[in-house]
């Protein structure tokens, strides 16, 4: 099955073309990495995969939803995102970031406890998200993601900030994922990390210029 | 036919407004008690109709066509800037026209009755309209914030409407008809207003067409530079 | 939408329990406000001056504009908007819960700014507490339409868009609350200007209701 279909995608901002023309085909169930320079267009993918960027051109169905006619609202709330900066409010505990998830998405707050043993933080669910170290944050923004239980999993440079450990337990994390059925779409500098990758897609001047 | 209209509208409202002054400055008596001051009655009520009604009104309508997607297009997004930005226009000339009338008759530029300062407040809303047209970059987004405001902002006027039966205001109360939709105005008098109305309104209707033609061209340029920008960001990707 | 309004205002007072910005920097302002408005009336007028009212809620209005800022400051910071996007939460919900959260931070602002006003403007204790009645209905709408305004105002440039659009609609709350509280401290009814009030409080609710969806797309 067929989770995303994006053709002569084109995304703007301020007038400056994000998305140049992106075709796109990603099947349920994978494992795609992205990787191009600073400013191939990388970020601005998974953000309208996300539903968090208005299709200025072309044509976009993700999970279902035509952007650029559907409900982008209706679309961010079968995905998971992991941003580049924190997902989460700093004046709130890890534990109680993850609390507010869960209950927005309806889904159980026993879910919490596991997700965060799961990322290595159950010693820190009482601190505040504005203490952690960098690599922490990440951490939590993964164990967002756990709670969530998207069907599909958008990843800005999720290696960021991560230690040797760290990547480790991402790369379990996302065997795990794509095994449950999950799709995951990944963007990274590091082409080593992209192993077990089903595909690379390769990014410049806003367009898919290449695939492996 | 549609053409020959609007081939009319330009020579139609001069020729109204020609009339206007002809009949206002020159044909009409002064007023038994305010003398010529009282032929400002055939622009400001006129130019405050304008102002609260058609053009204001113009905005808010086509702010929300907009809003209700079954009718959500971008003419009407088009109709509303347009029309507010005539709106600025014409509450200013409003604002002007009732001080250059207040000052002899009340002895002040500006007094805070409640129908002068409800208008200002429009005025100030009607800016704030535009300004917040100009802080955001995606025109959906654009276009659906600034109807809501559009929407919110014009709870304003009913406000303005009634005043001067809600308070104890200076400004004087129904200018044309009573309470029982009898004239006040008669003879030559009330056919000179009447054609201020129609004058006014074609001047109205002039603007915003002239408005709105601009901003057709003002976005076809946009995506003229658009597809530049693409053709050029593709080019980047190339080896 | 009564569950999202809930978990919304819970994590913005939370927000606010543990950051203290109302508290150390809001609450602050308002008072400062209130002593340079005694200050430019001068000691004998500012003793005797029937201002009061006006004043109080001048500064009301201003405090009210750095509460909107900041609680719509808590949902931009980097990361978060996107994330919490993605939650999918009921905007019609997260416009009440931040209307609530907004009504009990500037409640309790409020309470302090009428002590202020006791102190600095001189206005009658028994007449200030008669006004209270009013001050927690203004504060309601004033919380209504300010986290309206504040999303209307959008990201960029929010700061100094939100006062363009926001003060013309606090205009009639300020001249509503101002009537109410003079006539409080005359003595007398306080009837009419409520009618103001609660009708703004009513049509800012069901218009935030209604069409805060539409303005929270990013």
């Amino acid at each position: 099955m067929t989770i995303v279909e994006l053709a002569d995608a084109v995304v703007v901002s301020r007038g400056f073309p994000l998305l140049a023309g992106v075709d796109l085909s990603v099947e349920a169930g994978t494992l795609s990495v992205i990787v191009g320079a600073n400013g191939a267009g990388k970020t601005s993918l998974l953000r309208l995969l996300a539903g968090l960027e208005q299709l200025a051109g072309g044509r976009a169905v993700v999970a279902g939803v035509d952007l650029a006619r559907g409900d982008r609202r209706q679309l961010r709330r079968r995905v998971g995102w992991l941003g580049h900066d924190g997902s989460f409010y700093d004046d709130l505990s890890v534990e109680e970031n993850l609390r507010f998830a869960a209950r927005a998405l309806e889904r159980p707050t026993s879910s919490v406890a596991p997700a965060l043993a799961r990322v290595g933080l159950d010693a820190r669910s009482t601190t505040l998200a504005r203490r952690l170290s960098a690599g922490q944050r990440r951490r939590l923004a993964l164990a967002w993601l756990l709670v969530r239980r998207a069907e599909l999993w958008l990843l800005d440079e999720p290696y960021a900030s991560l230690d040797d450990d760290g990547r480790t337990l991402l790369d379990d994390l996302l065997v795990d994922v794509v095994a449950s059925g999950a799709t995951v779409v990944a963007s990274a500098h590091d082409p080593l990390r992209t192993r077990q990758a089903s595909r690379t897609l390769t990014m410049a001047g806003g367009r898919i210029v290449g695939a492996t | 036919m549609k053409q020959a209209l609007q081939r009319l509208l330009g020579p139609l409202t001069l020729a109204s407004m020609a009339a206007t002054i002809w009949l206002g400055l020159v044909v009409t008596p002064p007023d038994r008690v305010q003398g010529n001051l009282a032929r400002l009655v055939y622009v400001h009520p006129a130019v405050a109709w304008v102002a609260l009604y058609l053009s204001y009104g113009t905005a808010t309508i086509a702010s929300a066509l907009y809003l209700w997607r079954r009718t959500r297009s971008v003419v009407a997004d088009r109709v509303a800037h347009s029309a507010m930005e005539v709106s600025v226009v014409f509450i200013a000339l409003t604002l002007i026209t009732g001080s250059i009338w207040g000052r002899p008759t009340w002895g002040v530029w500006w007094a805070w009755d409640a129908r002068l300062t409800s208008t200002a407040i429009l005025g100030v809303l009607a800016i704030g309209y535009l300004a917040l047209r100009r802080a955001n970059d995606d025109p959906e987004l654009r276009a659906k914030r600034s109807a809501v405001f559009a929407i919110l902002s014009a709870l304003n006027v009913p406000i303005i409407h009634f005043s001067v039966l809600w308070w104890k205001t200076l400004h004087q109360g129904a200018t044309v008809f009573t309470a029982n939709r009898s004239l006040l105005i008669h003879g030559i008098m009330a056919w000179t207003l009447l054609l201020s109305f129609i004058a006014f309104s074609l001047a109205y209707v002039w603007l915003l067409r002239a408005r709105y033609r601009l901003e057709v061209a003002r976005d076809a340029r946009e995506a003229s530079v658009l597809a530049e920008a693409i053709a050029a960001r593709v080019l980047e990707g190339r080896p | 939408m009564i569950a999202t309004a809930r978990l919304v205002a819970a994590k913005d007072l939370r927000i606010e329990w543990r950051s203290r910005v109302l508290l150390w920097q809001v609450v602050p302002f308002g008072v400062m406000a209130l002593v340079l408005s005694g200050l430019a009336l001068g000691p004998t007028r500012a003793g005797h001056s029937s201002a009061g009212p006006g004043l109080f809620y001048l500064v009301v209005v201003l405090v009210t504009l750095l509460a909107v800022n900041r609680s719509q400051a808590i949902e931009r910071a980097a990361g978060t908007r996107a994330s919490v996007a993605t939650l999918g939460l009921d905007p019609a919900g997260v416009f009440l819960g931040k209307t609530l959260a907004l009504a009990i931070e500037l409640w309790i602002i409020g309470a302090v700014l009428l002590a202020g006003a006791v102190l600095f403007l001189h206005t009658a204790l028994a007449g200030s507490l008669r006004a209270v009645p009013s001050l927690i209905a203004t504060l309601a709408a004033l919380a209504g339409a300010g986290t309206l305004y504040g999303a209307l105002s959008g990201e960029s440039g929010s700061a100094t868009l939100l006062p363009v659009l926001a003060l013309p609609a606090f205009a009639p709350l300020l001249i509503a609350g101002e009537r109410a509280f003079s006539a409080a401290l005359a003595g007398g009814a306080t009837g009419e200007w409520w009618v103001i009030t609660l009708v703004a409080l009513v049509a800012y609710l069901a218009i935030g209701v209604l069409l805060y969806g539409v303005l929270e797309e990013t």
